[in-house]
């Protein structure tokens, strides 16, 4: 056979593996407003930049006459290719076959994919839409879970790894994307559940649908499980896309340079956001970009604990990760969840060598029966951890109120941050001054003929000697009080001069944070 | 410039909320709206835990009850689940007879 007709034979065997679940399963799948998994791999990557593998892998199922069935790549499209240029490891579910359902040979692709991944140290992409175990594989589709997370697990921290959830992810397949470092969510798209609404109207007779119980919304919003919300596939592309300009390949390399850019201060002008009255809200998110490259700020959990904000952003053109108290929500309190998000976010930067720029001004913990039986004291512990753990360079700014322990947790000097600025309107206390002169002074406020007026009289007193940064200066936990317009000159400085950090922590296998 | 201000404040929902003896102004989140306060356990009221059918009542009004001393028994999930009281008292009332199916979170006997 010559070369041509041989060619010509690998053609048609690859048309038909590429036809995936066929025309009626392609159908039915844009019906519901979604893409293809080769679609969505072809919109993702660069250009011509897509090669696949384990195209013609069939399924291994045996029972109940699935050795009859011919299941083009088994329901899962895997390969390599480039986004921005940077290279990555890339798997699709394919939910016209077999509804995406996960075999042995269906997680062999995805587990070979991820193999490939941490040999090439490059980011993985895992896109899920999927119904779950193919239950005909009984124990094989379970043992192939395990087997993808184990991998998710090991490569954590190595390599970067985004889960992208682009229909059901229900059951054991919700634990890859969580053990990932940032799981994107589309509207009316993503679910994601460990048990079903049917499940739980049988067993507790609570009605609810599949969007509120497990849908994009609420994992963006209630549980914290998706970083990024999208309205659309292709939105949600072009959000990897940008997440990956910020990331570095794996954890021996850093985030690319780019272009210097200023930030846009004819826009974001601090005298017309910030307010100095320390119980005045406004928006943190400005004073970031009124600090960072371009005034260009990629919020990560933007929905989720909106009384934290973290998000990546550029100092000089070189990567960052800012982590700032939004005095606009709930007073910017830490409770439970802002603890959660930013503790993982700090992980993530000091994994991936990004430097870290905190914000401060919160009002301390947020006090509440619910906060305590939800465990904020576990849970507000993970951000100490984190920050104390973290040895990428971490650079301090305090700009109001800094109280009580979140004036500990938010990377202060004691957490051993490298530089800890301070705006002449900060102000480090152990509480508020009306708190603090209420207990300190309660006798003379009550014993005083007028103790409104007493009152009064000793909260002045108390704001005039410690509401500032004066006092922390002066034992040398705040590094420098600076002028606010002088900020960004003074983390670039900062950063500028920590490039070559090097921080040792004990040799241990591992620590034991509090998760 | 003032007056703009004031006045975008105003559009948001601004409320307060108290931390370290401090009143702040500031938005709310779903999250923190829609919790749920906190109702200290009563035992005196016994609330069927899972939606069922009650399979046995083994008390009637009046009857006086000592902690460790079965109530009913509420099957669910084919499972007959022993509801056993942990508090001393007399029944002041009883809600279900045998047979009756009840929802989750029913009332279903209460003592004084």
């Amino acid at each position: 056979m010559s070369l041509r007709r041989k060619t010509f034979e690998l053609k048609k065997r690859m048309q038909g593996a590429l036809q995936g679940g066929g025309e009626k399963a392609i159908e039915k799948q844009k019906a519901t407003g979604k893409m293809t998994a080769r679609e969505r791999i072809l919109a993702m990557l660069d250009q011509g930049s897509f090669h696949e593998y384990d195209l013609f892998v069939e399924h291994a199922g045996k029972d109940f006459d699935m050795d009859k069935k011919y299941l083009p790549g088994d329901g899962v499209v895997t390969g390599t290719g480039t986004v921005n240029g940077y290279p990555i490891c890339i798997y699709a579910q394919d939910f016209t076959v077999a509804g995406g359902s996960l075999g042995f040979m269906h997680a062999k692709k995805i587990t070979k994919i991820m193999d490939h991944a941490m040999k090439l140290k490059v980011p993985l992409i895992g896109i899920n839409d999927s119904g779950g175990a193919r239950i005909q594989e009984g124990v094989n589709s379970l043992a192939g879970y395990g087997e993808i997370f184990f991998r998710n697990t090991i490569a954590s921290g190595v390599i970067p790894q985004i889960s992208v959830i682009l229909g059901p992810c229900a059951g054991g397949a919700v634990y890859s994307p969580a053990l990932t470092d940032f799981v994107f969510v589309v509207d009316k798209i993503s679910k994601m559940f460990i048990t079903g609404p049917e499940v739980i109207k049988t067993v507790l007779g609570e009605d609810i649908s599949m969007e509120d119980l497990g849908g994009a919304l609420v994992h963006s919003e209630i549980t914290g499980n998706a970083h990024f919300f999208a309205e659309s596939e292709l939105e949600c592309f072009e959000q990897i896309k940008k997440l990956f300009t910020y990331i570095p390949w794996n954890n021996t390399k850093k985030a690319e340079s780019f272009p210097i850019k200023q930030p846009k201060n004819k826009v974001y002008k601090l005298d017309d956001i910030f307010p100095t009255n320390s119980k005045k809200p406004y928006d943190v998110r400005l004073i970031i970009k009124a600090i960072c490259d371009d005034s260009d700020f990629l919020e990560v959990h933007e929905r989720f604990a909106a009384n934290i904000v973290v998000g990546f952003a550029r100092m000089n053109g070189q990567s960052v990760g800012f982590v700032a108290n939004q005095p606009m929500v709930l007073a910017g309190v830490l409770d439970v969840d802002s603890s959660d998000k930013a503790a993982r976010f700090v992980r993530f930067c000091d994994a991936f060598n990004i430097p870290l720029i905190t914000l401060v001004d919160l009002p301390g913990y947020l006090p509440g029966i619910d906060q305590e039986h939800a465990g904020v004291i576990r849970h507000g512990a993970k951000l100490l951890y984190a920050y104390s753990e973290a040895t990428v360079p971490k650079i301090t700014v305090i700009l109001r109120k800094a109280y009580g322990g979140g004036y500990i947790a938010m990377c202060s000097n004691h957490l051993k941050a490298d530089f800890v600025l301070a705006w002449p309107t900060a102000e480090i206390a152990v509480m508020g001054p009306e708190g603090a002169a209420n207990i300190i002074f309660r006798n003379e406020i009550s014993n005083s003929p007028n103790p409104e007026e007493a009152r009064k009289k000793k909260i002045e007193e108390y704001k005039e000697k410690f509401a500032n940064p004066y006092v922390a200066a002066a034992y040398g936990y705040v590094d420098a009080v600076i002028e606010p317009l002088k900020t960004r000159e003074f983390i670039l400085h900062a950063i500028e001069i920590s490039a070559q950090k090097k921080e040792d922590r004990p040799m241990k296998k591992h620590g034991i944070p509090p998760f | 410039m003032k007056m703009k201000k004031k006045k975008k404040e105003e559009k948001l929902d601004l409320q307060s909320i108290t931390v370290l003896g401090e009143e702040y102004m500031t938005l709310y989140t779903n999250k923190y709206k829609n919790r749920k306060p906190f109702v200290p356990a009563n035992h005196k009221k016994i609330y069927s835990f899972i939606p069922g059918t009650i399979r046995e009542v083994f008390v009637k009004k009046d009857d006086q009850v000592n902690a460790g001393d079965k109530l009913l028994i509420l099957e669910a999930m084919k499972m007959n689940n022993e509801l056993i009281t942990i508090v001393s008292g007399k029944v002041k009332k009883v809600l279900v007879t045998p047979g009756q199916m009840v929802s989750k979170n029913e009332l279903l006997i209460e003592i004084e």
